[in-house]
């Protein structure tokens, strides 16, 4: 009896992955295989090399560098904002800190285009932000199609995506861990230091890759809140798809930019597995 | 002739919609008619006018970019009779052989349109054979008199450090590099390398006086005083002149692009005849007239422009001066080779 019993139930296991499956197989690997067919042939379809090693060209290296750059400002920026709220938050652990919580997410529930378009009203010259300043006498600011604005979009973009896990993390850390450590005549900074911070170094890293990686490849923010003035990597990708119409260079440069990520992504996580974070510090 | 901001959620929608009932659109030998045209651009009036007075049943749909436009044609979704779309568009269907000849003898009114403009349409139809224009403009450049205190003539001031953040420059390769092309004195259409080199060092010497790279948000950023200048399509222009009374706009004498709506008839047409009826329908004059109107773009039709009064006419938004559109050019499609260049320099602009 059990036999049958137990196959019926792996086949229904099957069954219910179905729909993921599905999924998985045409949303994530064949778009990926087909992103590595295009990279890896010219437009005749022969293999070539050519579109990987594009990416040492000083235009896309440029670019790169330049994604680069961002990507890590609204990282740290990101980092330094939502480290300390996370830390406050978990500590007054109650419905108001849920209140919070819930002001940081409810932005995501706008689409995020209307949100970057917003951002654009408000900075602009004769915007919102310039309005309030010069109704204080300030003087105006020119933000709007600057690197500062992008930095601005990404920041408040994916900012919820750093509190979030860093939260989680310090949430999860058992009280009496640091009431043994008070017992034991730890002050209040020793805490931070030898319980907190290493014990929170889990959520710290999945929230600098959960707002690294989607910034890294960012080009709709650069093009609306910069003006399409400074290229980044996604801007070069987006364009070979789109205007020029060269697919291969497009999906060449894009594996090259997955490799990238890959490889930030085992650096960070092989940090994280020896010591639970505290290689870092 | 250029999507809003509003136009691409509605485009979508749009579509979904065409699709879900473009099976209902019959392509059979009835009296009918299938049109496809921008958005908002004819005074539907003029088409319940036509099929009283032709009996011919008018289905009416409309596209936001030509590539839209071009992607739902190729689909083969819906056996469309009669196209109004722009220069290029009209060049690349007939290079693939998607255009069917019209039979412009044959027509009534087709002699009301002037002379000037089907030259003009030779450089993409070398023969008048296969496109009737319906509307035409210019790129030019769209002032705010109230930050630029000097009377703008030439593309020159586009250099002018006493503007620097407050320029706005076209965010597509061509309208760009027409800029300096024009002002260097060459052929926008040309291909020579140096002259695409110089016209590309002119626009790095530019960039840093450039506010931004925009296409439809010019529009919005002009009529909201963010910037003094910018280099915007007339039809952009004449929109935001309406909402903000201190914007003017200027072609430059230097010239400039003229670009043409047109009618034409795609191979997939089912009803020929209609389809010229309608073409020599929207050429008489007083439905030119209800069409200018309405749509307030350049009109080539000579009936309707001898009717306007001194003021229209004078209305050099729409009617530049002759001199100055004599040395205005249609944009040609450049082959492949030059596409490839163009598309190098504006990334070493873009990287710069």
């Amino acid at each position: 009896m059990r036999k049958p019993w137990r196959w019926m139930n792996r086949k229904k296991q099957a069954f219910l992955s179905g729909p993921y499956l599905v999924w998985a197989v045409g949303f994530i690997v064949l778009p990926l295989l087909m992103v590595l067919y295009y990279g890896l042939t010219n437009a005749d379809g022969g293999f070539t090399l050519e579109n990987i090693l594009a990416i040492g060209d000083s235009i896309h290296l440029q670019a790169l560098w330049q994604s680069i750059l961002i990507a890590l400002g609204s990282t740290v920026i990101s980092l330094v904002v939502a480290y300390p709220l996370a830390y406050i938050l978990s500590k007054k652990q109650g419905e108001r800190s849920g209140v919070i919580i819930l002001m940081f997410i409810l932005p995501m529930w706008i689409n995020f285009l209307l949100r970057v378009m917003a951002l654009q009203m408000i900075l602009s010259n004769t915007g919102i932000l310039n309005a309030i300043l010069s109704f204080f006498g300030l003087p105006a600011q020119h933000l709007l199609y600057t690197r500062t604005a992008i930095l601005i979009g990404m920041t408040y973009d994916y900012l919820p995506f750093m509190i979030l896990p860093i939260y989680n993390a310090m949430c999860k850390i058992d009280r009496n861990l640091i009431d043994a450590a008070a017992d034991l005549g730890a002050g209040n900074l020793l805490i931070f230091r030898k319980v907190v911070l290493p014990l929170s170094m889990p959520g710290v890293i999945s929230g600098i890759l959960m707002v690294f990686i989607p910034s890294i490849s960012e080009f709709a923010i650069a093009d609306i809140l910069g003006g399409s003035k400074i290229l980044l990597i996604g801007n070069v990708i987006e364009q070979e798809f789109t205007t020029t119409n060269d697919w291969n260079l497009g999906s060449g440069l894009s594996v090259v930019l997955m490799i990238f990520i890959f490889v930030s992504m085992a650096i960070l996580n092989k940090n994280d597995a020896e010591g639970e974070g505290q290689m870092l510090w | 002739m250029k999507m809003t901001r509003i136009g691409l959620p509605a485009a979508l929608l749009l579509t979904v919609l065409l699709t879900g009932c473009g099976g209902g659109i019959s392509t059979s030998s009835e009296n009918t008619l299938v049109v496809f045209n921008y958005g908002d651009y004819i005074d539907m009036e003029t088409i319940e006018m036509f099929e009283e007075e032709t009996g011919i049943q008018v289905e009416y749909e409309q596209y936001v970019t030509p590539e839209d436009m071009y992607t739902k044609y190729k689909s083969g979704g819906i056996a469309y009779d009669l196209i109004c779309t722009s220069d290029y568009m009209i060049e690349k269907l007939i290079r693939e052989g998607e255009a069917l000849t019209i039979d412009t003898d044959s027509m009534e009114y087709y002699d009301n349109l002037d002379e000037t403009y089907l030259e003009f349409c030779r450089s993409f139809d070398s023969d008048n054979a296969y496109a009737v224009p319906y509307f035409w403009g210019t790129v030019g450049i769209c002032y705010n008199t109230e930050m630029v205190e000097e009377e703008v003539t030439s593309w020159e001031i586009l250099w002018d450090e006493t503007y620097a953040n407050q320029i706005i420059m076209e965010n597509s390769m061509r309208d760009a590099f027409l800029v300096p092309l024009k002002f260097l004195g060459y052929s926008l259409n040309t291909v020579a390398d140096l002259e695409l080199r110089e016209a590309q060092t002119l626009l790095m010497e530019q960039k840093e006086l450039v506010m931004a790279y925009l296409v439809d948000e010019s529009r919005d950023a002009m009529i909201a005083g963010d910037a003094a200048l910018a280099v915007i399509y007339s039809g952009d222009a004449t929109a935001a002149m309406e909402s903000n009374e201190a914007l003017d706009y200027v072609v430059p004498e230097e010239g400039s692009n003229i670009w043409f709506d047109c009618w034409m008839i795609p191979a997939s047409c089912t009803h020929k005849e209609n389809a010229q009826k309608f073409i020599d329908f929207m050429n008489r004059e007083d439905i030119a007239a209800m069409n200018f109107e309405y749509v307030y773009y350049g009109t080539p039709n000579a009936a309707v422009y001898e009717s306007l009064d001194e003021e229209t006419k004078a209305d050099y938004t729409i009617f530049p001066d002759e001199e100055i559109l004599e040395k205005c050019e249609v944009y040609q499609y450049l082959g492949e080779e030059a596409e490839s260049l163009y598309n190098q320099l504006w990334k070493e602009l873009k990287a710069y």
